[in-house]
């Protein structure tokens, strides 16, 4: 079958990676359009590398293509360069499969999987020629659904969403769809539709919903405006894992995406509880895949996308129960089909050094800790499992195998933090050198002597963690910590040895406002798009200036949502829906920090944090 | 043994750049199940060379690459390819290349193309019937920009023939490392020679093939290969 492009060759010739916008690639689904219900555009709002590397997609994409009524296509943001094109020549967005316009289809689904890509929404919902807010939008456009999770705390998009799918993909689309159908053949109004999939359960339908704020700003109350929608919305989660669906045929890019490999999910959540971390609240309980049906899937993934490298997917894969025998299994396939494999997110032990010198070059290849904080008083207050020692005999072990290249990763401006804490960066990495020189005798250091890579990013409070009551930094504190961890570092004994890199401060801001903002942000957003604002997530792409000028000229200020203290009786944005961790166990983790009291994981003992409601995973003892 | 497989690329496919190909094919040999050899060494890479870059918007009805593959027949080898590829890509043939054959890029001695108005665009007038006229001048120097100069180049030995029959310039010009001749360069040269100036981007450059020479004579880069 041959697809007539969307784009014009003069237009493609012009523009960075045409295969950008094209289709066509390995495992792309194309159907006959009039064989079915439903078109449903699943976009990715960022540029198609970037996309196309995420698993979320891929896992939804094979799920609706499987339903014989659905055709789903993908879509990301076009670059800046065919973007202007497309304003310039009045071309609309379109799905890549079909190269269809997506204002014909009738969903667009939008994965939110950071706040930066706020601007990119618009951006797609305007070359795609669907009015920007949701109130605007006629009979015939899509419905706009988001989901991912930013979808936490909805409320600063809320104005461009028709529906929010709260928790995972895989349990409510079924009947979405088929509510849609029925709604289609009935021709009913779209409100209708939206008010039947809003008692669905897991949709968060905005317009159905109003808030009222408090003289001070804060919430007042947030209530349905009709009697027949639920108050509040919990997420949707997989109950059997085991059997859950696996993308064995996922699309195959023509061009280098940030990952160009088969990714295999081995299990859903995390026991960690660290209390900074949002995943780990969000994605609870952990659910264990089912290591023979990993073992089959790797295998069937090689086969059907050629991939030369696996990699494994996970919030922490070292606590996987069956890793040893999932990682060996690889290990041996793998070497046979000569298919690399790469080991993110483990812990550094025996076991996880004799599996990297078995995968991947020693001297070319770096050792990974995440301490994410300099002292072990602060690394309590974040619940962060893992100790000094740790670390350093981490170290040892792998520059007596040879390693000799170490990265950390810290942040700064943690809840209660000190210059202490901050100092404590400086020692860390330098105690590693140490380590390095004690272990390895002069004659071995071939390959050049050691170099630790310190990294800090800062400190961005999120919905549904323990820290968010917690006030956010300024960007003033952010700088004068980021010169305090320098300092710390040129200090040093071996800072020679030592590189430190730091994140800007003024997109954390923004991302913090995004993070915690309510219904009042969704105005400066559209502003600031209107000004130009787009692709804020890139470095060179993002006008700190647009923005700052946006909020003034609109009013809203900025510190009311990042550096403010919050009550602990606060009614937050985002209380009305619940990921199954309760407020109230949040609560008392936010307390416990301010002890330095750590909590234990979810194997060592169960804290009682409510995600047992879901009667599943870890809560019911799998995978313990 | 060294293999060599010849393919089109035309289509949407146009728009994948060389490194893209050459990633996609590694995909392929995999996905295909061919029995391919790899490089020894820590990290081993299939044994895989293509004869010559394809330029972005270049259509092909002849490219190629030489492979090492350990077990296999010809028609194995690409009805398992013919079976992975993508719209826009097909495996014309598949050869055993005898001992002593040079590998595909090191043998090329010129390649052929037609090249016509893509949809949309049509001849400029009045320049078609020249060709002859051109072909007679005793030289066709044209000014090549190098990294550092301008150097001086002669077009005309490195045509080798070039014609319009069907509504399409066709052409056969040297594709040797030492006179690698662009198509549009040809054309946009005519067109000086014709008065007028050619838009070079409304036309659509198919590759057909690909020569070696061989006891003084032009030969297929498939044709010294033998079914196996």
């Amino acid at each position: 079958m041959s697809i007539k492009l969307a784009l014009s060759d003069e237009i493609l010739m012009k523009v960075e990676k045409p295969a950008r916008y094209i289709g066509n690639e390995i495992n792309s689904v194309v159907k006959d359009k009039d064989s079915v219900d439903i078109r449903f555009a699943m976009c990715f709002p960022d540029v198609y590398e970037i996309g196309m590397s995420h698993i979320g997609i891929q896992i939804l994409y094979d799920m609706f293509n499987k339903y014989d009524d659905v055709w789903c296509e993908r879509v990301y943001s076009p670059w800046v360069d065919l973007d202007k094109i497309m304003r310039e020549q009045d071309i609309a967005l379109f799905g890549l499969e079909s190269q269809e316009p997506i204002k014909n289809f009738d969903f667009l689904g939008i994965t939110l999987q950071y706040e930066m890509c706020y601007t990119n929404i618009l951006q797609v919902l305007d070359l795609a020629k669907i009015p920007l807010m949701s109130k605007d939008r006629a009979e015939e456009d899509p419905i706009v659904i988001g989901g991912g999770p930013c979808s936490y705390n909805p409320e600063p998009i809320a104005d461009f969403f028709d529906i929010f799918y709260i928790g995972e993909g895989e349990t409510k689309y079924r009947e979405l769809l088929d509510i849609y159908k029925e709604h289609k053949k009935n021709k009913t109004s779209r409100m209708d539709f939206l008010v039947e999939a809003a008692k669905l359960g897991g949709m968060y339908v905005p317009c159905l919903y109003e808030t009222s704020y408090k003289q001070d700003g804060t919430i007042e109350s947030f209530e349905p405006i009709r009697d027949d929608i639920p108050r509040s919305i919990s997420k949707e989660v997989v109950i059997d894992m085991k059997s859950a669906d696996y993308p064995v045929t996922p699309v195959v890019p023509f061009i280098k995406c940030t990952q160009d490999r088969a990714v295999l999910e081995i299990q859903r959540g995390c026991i960690r509880g660290c209390r900074f971390c949002q995943a780990g609240q969000l994605y609870r309980p952990v659910r264990e895949r089912d290591v023979d049906d990993l073992k089959k899937k790797a295998m069937e993934i090689l086969a059907n996308t050629g991939h030369e490298e696996i990699s494994l997917s996970s919030l922490s894969s070292s606590d996987y129960s069956k890793l040893e025998e999932l990682t060996d299994y690889l290990i041996e396939e793998c070497s046979k089909k000569y298919v690399n494999i790469s080991l993110p997110s483990l812990r550094i032990d025996n076991y996880a050094l004799d599996a990297f010198g078995k995968v991947q070059d020693v001297k070319k290849s770096s050792l990974t800790f995440a301490p994410e904080a300099g002292s072990q008083r602060m690394r309590n207050v974040i619940n962060k499992g893992l100790t000094e020692e740790d670390i350093l005999n981490g170290s040892k072990m792998a520059f007596e195998r040879g390693w000799n290249k170490v990265k950390l990763y810290f942040m700064l401006g943690l809840p209660g933090e000190t210059k202490e804490d901050i100092e404590g960066i400086g020692d860390l990495c330098d105690k590693i050198a140490r380590v390095y020189f004690e272990t390895v005798p002069k004659e071995k250091r071939t390959g050049g002597p050691v170099q630790i890579t310190a990294s800090t990013s800062f400190f961005i409070p999120k919905p549904f963690t323990a820290f968010q009551w917690a006030p956010m930094n300024t960007k003033e504190d952010f700088l004068e910590k980021a010169y305090i961890t320098r300092t710390s570092i040129i200090n040093q004994l071996n800072q020679k040895r030592i590189k430190y890199n730091w994140h800007e401060a003024d997109v954390s801001v923004m991302e913090g406002v995004f993070a915690r903002g309510d219904r009042r942000i969704a105005p400066v957003i559209l502003e600031a798009y209107k000004r130009g604002c787009m692709y804020d997530a890139w470095n060179e792409y993002y006008h700190n200036d647009v923005w700052l000028q946006t909020f003034k000229d609109l009013g809203v200020d900025i510190d009311f949502y990042t550096t403010r203290s919050r009550e602990l009786d606060e009614i937050f944005p985002w209380d009305f829906l619940s990921c199954g961790v309760s407020k109230e166990w949040l609560k008392k983790e936010w307390l416990r920090s301010k002890e330095a009291e750590v909590t234990p994981n979810c194997k060592l003992k169960c804290n009682g944090c409510g995600a047992a409601i879901y009667g599943t995973g870890i809560c019911t003892g799998d995978g313990r | 043994m060294k293999v060599r497989i010849k393919f089109a690329k035309y289509g949407v496919m146009k728009y994948i750049g060389h490194l893209d190909i050459m990633r996609y094919f590694q995909k392929c040999m995999r996905k295909a199940d061919v029995d391919i050899a790899y490089s020894t060494g820590f990290s081993p890479h299939q044994i895989m060379s293509f004869a010559s870059p394809l330029g972005v918007g270049v259509e092909s009805r002849g490219e190629y690459f030489d492979i090492e593959l350990n077990s296999g027949n010809a028609e194995y080898v690409k009805e398992r390819l013919n079976a992975v590829m993508v719209p826009g890509m097909e495996i014309i043939s598949v050869v055993k290349l005898p001992d002593g054959v040079k590998n595909a890029m090191a043998s090329i001695a010129a390649a052929s193309y037609t090249v016509f108005p893509k949809d949309g665009y049509e001849h400029e007038n009045q320049c078609t019937d020249k060709i002859e006229d051109f072909l007679l001048q005793e030289s066709i120097v044209i000014t090549k920009q190098t990294k550092k100069n301008e150097i001086e180049f002669d077009l005309k030995p490195h045509i080798f023939s070039f014609e319009f029959d069907k509504e399409a310039y066709r052409m056969l010009v040297d594709a040797s490392s030492a006179g690698n001749i662009k198509p549009l360069a040809v054309i946009e040269e005519y067109g000086k020679f014709c008065g007028v100036d050619i838009s070079l981007d409304h036309y659509q450059i198919v590759r057909n093939e690909i020569f070696t020479e061989s006891e003084g004579k032009l030969m297929s880069l498939e044709s010294l290969g033998e079914d196996f």
